[in-house]
């Protein structure tokens, strides 16, 4: 139970008890559904996107605590990034998630979701938003169902 | 014979089995059960012993073969008390069953304006072949509802039972609330507007008597994994007038009489339905399994299973802030749940640490979630080999991942 409670520890429980910009955002231009069919868990992740640039971004759903946390963070660090920013830490997020390698550098935040590798059937929970995100920033079209099946 | 669970458990090699260095609390057995091993013996003698086809060749070993998978016939034909062994199909689980039907009789005898008519509690897999033979025919699928109870709502049953209804397909025991089902009435109601009635009992028949001329079910379906036996193998029941008159599902070898360039005859029931060399090892173990349900008896597990059930029950209603799905008063040995305070996965890693199998998920049944409003349940099912010691070490996990999770 240890290594397990230790990926829960405060930050994660913190954030998915009371998630950050977690509200439906008034003047969002782009709108995406996260679905992972396997567990149930449903996000909604609303950005405003200008010229590129992430101006906000919020969600709301339903999860489990490591995806709500995930949904959490991301939405802390992806506001004011760029659209090819925001593809970088996704990439580099979702490798630690399946490795557990990281540079804290770079992860900052994020690196509290690093022992999810440990747990496969988990990986999905913590990448379901990132992958919601970036590739409804990626396409053109303004609305979206991303599933992770 | 009092019943002695640990005499019971001493059968099943994997219950011996840790998990993260604890001794495994299998409870998801609804999804698949352990084998004893006879069951494990029956499948691995077959292959180091009498390993042959069947049906097919004149030598020694491929008599034994054949005359070890026929004799399952006659062992499911008896469990089920279906008077001809012609009754009885070996498919590899209760999906390929319902498929076989929805398309072998669904394909041939719907038409558009035909209703078929299934319930709000199905698995996908006594839903989705319905749905597909809906879509190819231009029929209709209407939905039984259910109370909040997680029982039917059979109180205006000629709302669904019409003259248009032409096919009614339900599950016996419903894999998320546990709840039985009024088979009898269902099928009476169904037969009295002239429907076909499929029954699935994949989580019915590995916990309790079933018994076809009783139901006066024409079909019913379930699967071997749930009751001991291997995977792989599951039966279709079906009266024989009616397999008679269905065309083949698949073609092939087994299942022909004559064959010639251009056209084919067909193999007599249940054969004509068995197209290919059969899951013969599979079938030897499920006769296995079978001999195992045979010798503890129905009446014994049953009782066992009600008062392990009773006592789960008990135990969870003492946990704040845990809701219990439905209310049954028939049920079997299923119960899903929720806690307020964690998510049905973050329960069920935190249970797994443990040693604690549960599931947590959708259990296959979409449109039941979006009818309870939740994304998703924890599920807890038992079996004959659970103990109460088992259920406390589940208990005292749930309460202490409450404690972790809300600090
Ligand atoms: C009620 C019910 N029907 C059908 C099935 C499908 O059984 P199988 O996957 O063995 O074909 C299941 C098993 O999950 C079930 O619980």
């Amino acid at each position: 139970m240890d290594k397990l409670r230790e990926l829960y520890q405060s930050m994660i429980l913190d954030h998915s008890q009371h998630p950050h910009n977690y509200k439906v955002l008034a003047g969002a231009n782009l709108t995406a559904d996260g679905h992972n069919p396997l567990c149930g868990d449903q996000i909604t992740i609303y950005i405003k996107v200008e010229n590129d640039l992430i101006k906000e971004i919020s969600f709301q759903g339903q999860g489990c605590a490591i995806s709500k946390a995930s949904t959490s963070i991301m939405t802390t660090i992806l506001k004011g990034k760029t659209v090819n920013e925001a593809q970088a830490i996704f990439i580099k997020f979702q490798h630690m998630i399946k490795s557990g390698e990281y540079d804290i550098e770079e992860m900052g935040k994020l690196a509290v979701l690093a022992g999810v590798h440990k747990y496969p059937v988990r990986v999905k929970c913590a990448i379901l938003p990132w992958h919601t995100a970036v590739n409804s920033l990626k396409s053109t079209d303004q609305s979206e169902v991303f599933s992770t099946e | 014979m009092p019943f002695d669970v640990q005499k019971v458990r001493a059968d099943f090699p994997n219950l011996r089995q840790q998990v993260h260095g604890k001794p495994l609390v299998y409870l998801d057995n609804a999804a698949t059960t352990h084998k004893p091993q006879s069951v494990i013996n029956a499948v691995s003698n077959f292959y180091s012993k009498y390993n042959a086809n069947v049906h097919r060749a004149l030598y020694q070993q491929a008599a034994e073969a054949t005359e070890a998978y026929e004799a399952v016939r006659d062992k499911v034909a008896q469990l089920i008390n279906a008077p001809d062994r012609r009754s009885i199909v070996f498919t590899s689980g209760t999906t390929e069953s319902i498929n076989l039907l929805a398309y072998a009789w669904g394909r041939h005898n719907l038409r558009p304006g035909d209703e078929i008519l299934v319930t709000e509690m199905e698995h996908h897999s006594n839903l989705i072949p319905w749905q597909l033979a809906a879509r190819d025919t231009g029929a209709t699928l209407r939905y039984i509802p259910i109370r909040d109870d997680g029982t039917l709502d059979l109180e205006n049953p000629e709302q669904y039972f019409t003259d248009k209804t032409k096919l009614v397909a339900f599950t016996h025991q419903s894999n998320v609330f546990g709840a039985i089902n009024p088979a009898r009435q269902i099928i009476e109601l169904a037969h009295a507007v002239g429907a076909i009635t499929v029954v699935d009992a994949a989580q019915s028949v590995p916990h309790m008597a079933v018994d076809v001329v009783e139901l006066d079910c024409d079909f019913l379906a379930f699967s071997g994994h749930k009751m001991l036996g291997p995977t792989g193998v599951g039966v279709l029941y079906g009266k024989p007038e009616l397999l008679e008159q269905m065309s083949p599902f698949f073609g092939g070898g087994e299942m022909i009489r004559t064959v010639t360039m251009e056209k084919s005859t067909w193999a007599e029931i249940p054969w004509k339905f068995e197209a290919g060399t059969p899951k013969i090892a599979q079938v030897i173990g499920l006769g296995a399994a079978i001999n195992y349900l045979n010798q503890l008896s129905y009446k014994t597990i049953g009782q066992y299973e009600q008062e392990l059930t009773d006592y789960t029950l008990a135990s969870l209603k003492d946990l704040d802030g845990l809701t219990i799905h439905g209310n049954p008063q028939q049920r079997g040995p299923v119960i899903s749940f929720n806690v307020d305070a964690v998510h049905p996965h973050d329960l069920a890693q935190f249970l797994d640490e443990e040693g604690v199998a549960i599931r947590a998920g959708h259990h296959c049944a979409q449109p039941l979630m979006q009818r309870l409003g939740v994304p998703a349940t924890s599920r807890v099912s038992i079996y004959l080999y659970n103990t109460k010691a088992e259920i406390d070490i589940f208990i005292e996990s749930i309460t202490n991942t409450i404690r972790f999770m809300t600090g």
